[in-house]
């Protein structure tokens, strides 16, 4: 649990971004995702990847966290690069050496690939290092409630998803404290043949699955003590509001936007 | 097994914003025999000392010795199950551990996995079963069948199977009624005993640590804040204070005597009984 659970987690800090509505930041990622697609020049780039360096930085989460975070995707990025590289045959020859035929525009597309693949993921993961789930299902539910006039189940999914958030970190830790107790019990998760590595996880996953069942039968019993019955005429602790800093963020986008349409080439 | 710690420090998720030092620059010496009790507020990192005694955390800075094992910095030992067969540790809420369709599989499950022969593994569990107080009736039970107190003791007995050397209690009575308490502290001083075992017990009962304890270490935020025996640790009321712990009701009870009557009784760890006797010495003699 150490060292792998810390992509995208939250870290509190009280930055610009982190002050943003959670509406505002995922329309904005979301429009951002779109118009990645379009970028295909060096200008429309430029604009988006310093966009994308500025909301990084002027979230204030240290930068390292956020790379070392993208660990996992780097293999990815590379990757989607090599194959680039070595399938696109377009544009003149520039490396002609043994097996290997590298032409200038399987170069550019391999650079422009990967730089659309570290943009995405740089801004989505800014999305869950500066906002807490419980924003981003408040954020969800505001968002869908349109769809509540067509009976779909907006907050029975907002809820759900808010459980499931809210248990994630509580079921991973007690997988960490019952596999410590295993372990201390003489099972071996790590060397040994694979069929005694599968058959170590059982005394794992019974526990977690005891003790999940009596935390759900024990929030559900909660709840009903409290009264929840829905999410008819419910009201908010916290109320969603847009701020003028949002307007900001939006008209900054929109220029964003503006520039990335009118640099990009086309034809 | 002597346990020493050398200059240990332990960080949790270093080098991120999450990082945590949770043990700073603690030196201890636990020779084989005694019977330690860790105190400390919670989050003092009493839980995380205790991890390092079978190998399941490595110190990120110092050095650790079980016995003839070593563990240092990225180094676990290459005996590491030696080690957990030769350390147990009874965790905080033992009986989540419980997993097997029966009492009798989860309690051989720790001695199994050490390479314990079937026979002699059916004669461990007729051995720790009284000494936890369970009936044999109980063996083809489910142990998700059994109450909490019952499931407690099948846990720790499934500790007991593997004949550690070293016991390690993380609060093991937390959640019992105050009878259970009593019965499972009294069967692990008796275990201390019989088995000359040496144990660490983490509690944060100061009466627990007072009755059984021949040594006391306190932890405050990471670090080792006092160490000595029972009875020169607990009388230093306004030094736990500081750190948010209380001293032992009878400790309590000395200072406020001493003070009504003006008169001086030296604690020495003595048993209630023989305190008695002592104030009602004092009392005839002062009538
Ligand atoms: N896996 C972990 N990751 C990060 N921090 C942890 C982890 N486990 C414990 N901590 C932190 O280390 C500190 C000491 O914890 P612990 O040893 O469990 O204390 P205690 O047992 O005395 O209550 C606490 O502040 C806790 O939040
Ligand atoms: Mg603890």
């Amino acid at each position: 649990m150490n060292n792998l659970m810390i992509i995208g987690q939250y870290v509190p800090g009280d930055s610009v971004i982190h002050r943003l509505d959670p509406r505002t930041k995922i329309t904005v990622i979301f429009f951002f995702v779109v118009i990645v697609f379009f970028a295909n020049n060096l200008w429309s780039y430029s604009t988006l990847i310093i966009f994308a360096l500025l909301s990084m930085f002027s979230s204030k989460v240290p930068i390292r966290f956020i790379l070392k975070g993208l660990t996992p995707v780097w293999f990815l990025i590379i990757f989607t690069f090599l194959l680039h590289l070595f399938i696109t045959k377009e544009g003149t020859k520039v490396v002609d050496f043994w097996i290997f035929e590298f032409y200038s525009g399987g170069i550019l597309q391999g650079i422009a690939i990967s730089i659309r693949f570290f943009l995405l993921i740089l801004v989505t993961s800014l999305l869950t290092l500066t906002t807490t789930p419980i924003e981003i299902t408040d954020a969800v539910e505001e968002m869908l409630a349109p769809l509540k006039k067509v009976k779909f189940p907006v907050h029975e999914l907002a809820l759900m998803m808010s459980i499931s958030l809210r248990f994630i970190p509580t079921l991973m830790q007690e997988t960490e404290k019952i596999s410590r107790a295993q372990a201390s019990r003489g099972v071996d998760y790590r060397t040994g043949p694979l069929k005694e590595r599968i058959k170590a996880i059982v005394p794992l996953l019974v526990p977690l699955f005891v003790s999940a069942f009596k935390r759900a039968e024990e929030l559900a019993m909660a709840m009903e003590a409290r009264g929840y019955r829905g999410g008819e005429g419910r009201s908010k602790l916290r109320e969603l509001r847009i701020e003028k800093i949002d307007i900001g963020i939006y008209i900054f986008f929109i220029i964003v936007a503006a520039i990335v349409f009118a640099t990009r080439s086309y034809g | 097994m002597d346990i020493i710690f050398k200059n240990v420090t332990h960080i949790y998720q270093p080098r991120s914003p999450f990082e945590h030092i949770a043990l700073k620059d603690i030196s201890l010496f636990i020779p084989s025999g005694s019977f330690v009790a860790v105190i400390g507020h919670t989050g003092s990192g009493k839980s995380t000392l205790i991890s390092h005694l079978n190998g399941l955390s490595l110190p990120t800075e110092g050095e650790i010795r079980i016995g003839e094992f070593t563990l240092t910095k990225d180094k676990k030992p290459e005996n590491l199950m030696e080690l957990r067969s030769r350390v147990g540790v009874v965790f905080q809420y033992p009986e989540h551990q419980l997993f097997e369709e029966s009492v009798r599989k989860d309690i051989a499950f720790g001695p199994k996995n050490f390479g314990v022969s079937e026979e002699e593994i059916e004669s461990r569990i007729r051995e720790v079963l009284p000494a936890v107080g369970l009936s044999e009736s109980l063996l083809a039970r489910s142990p998700f069948d059994l109450s909490g107190g019952q499931m407690r003791r099948v846990a720790i007995a499934g500790v007991l199977a593997t004949k550690p050397e070293v016991i390690v209690l993380d609060e093991p009575t937390a959640g019992l009624d105050p009878r259970g308490q009593k019965e499972i502290m009294e069967m692990f001083y008796h275990l201390h005993h019989s088995e000359n075992l040496t144990t660490v017990l983490v509690t944060h009962s100061m009466e627990d640590a007072l009755k059984y304890a021949d040594y006391v270490i306190i932890l405050n935020k990471g670090k080792k804040y006092m160490e000595g025996k029972p009875e020169d640790i607990f009388i230093q009321k306004e030094a736990l204070h500081q750190v948010g712990l209380d001293v032992p009701e009878i400790v309590e009870f000395i200072a406020s005597f001493e003070e009504k009557f003006q008169t001086k009784i030296p604690f020495h760890n003595q048993s209630i009984s023989q305190l008695a006797q002592h104030i009602a010495e004092q009392l005839r003699g002062v009538g």
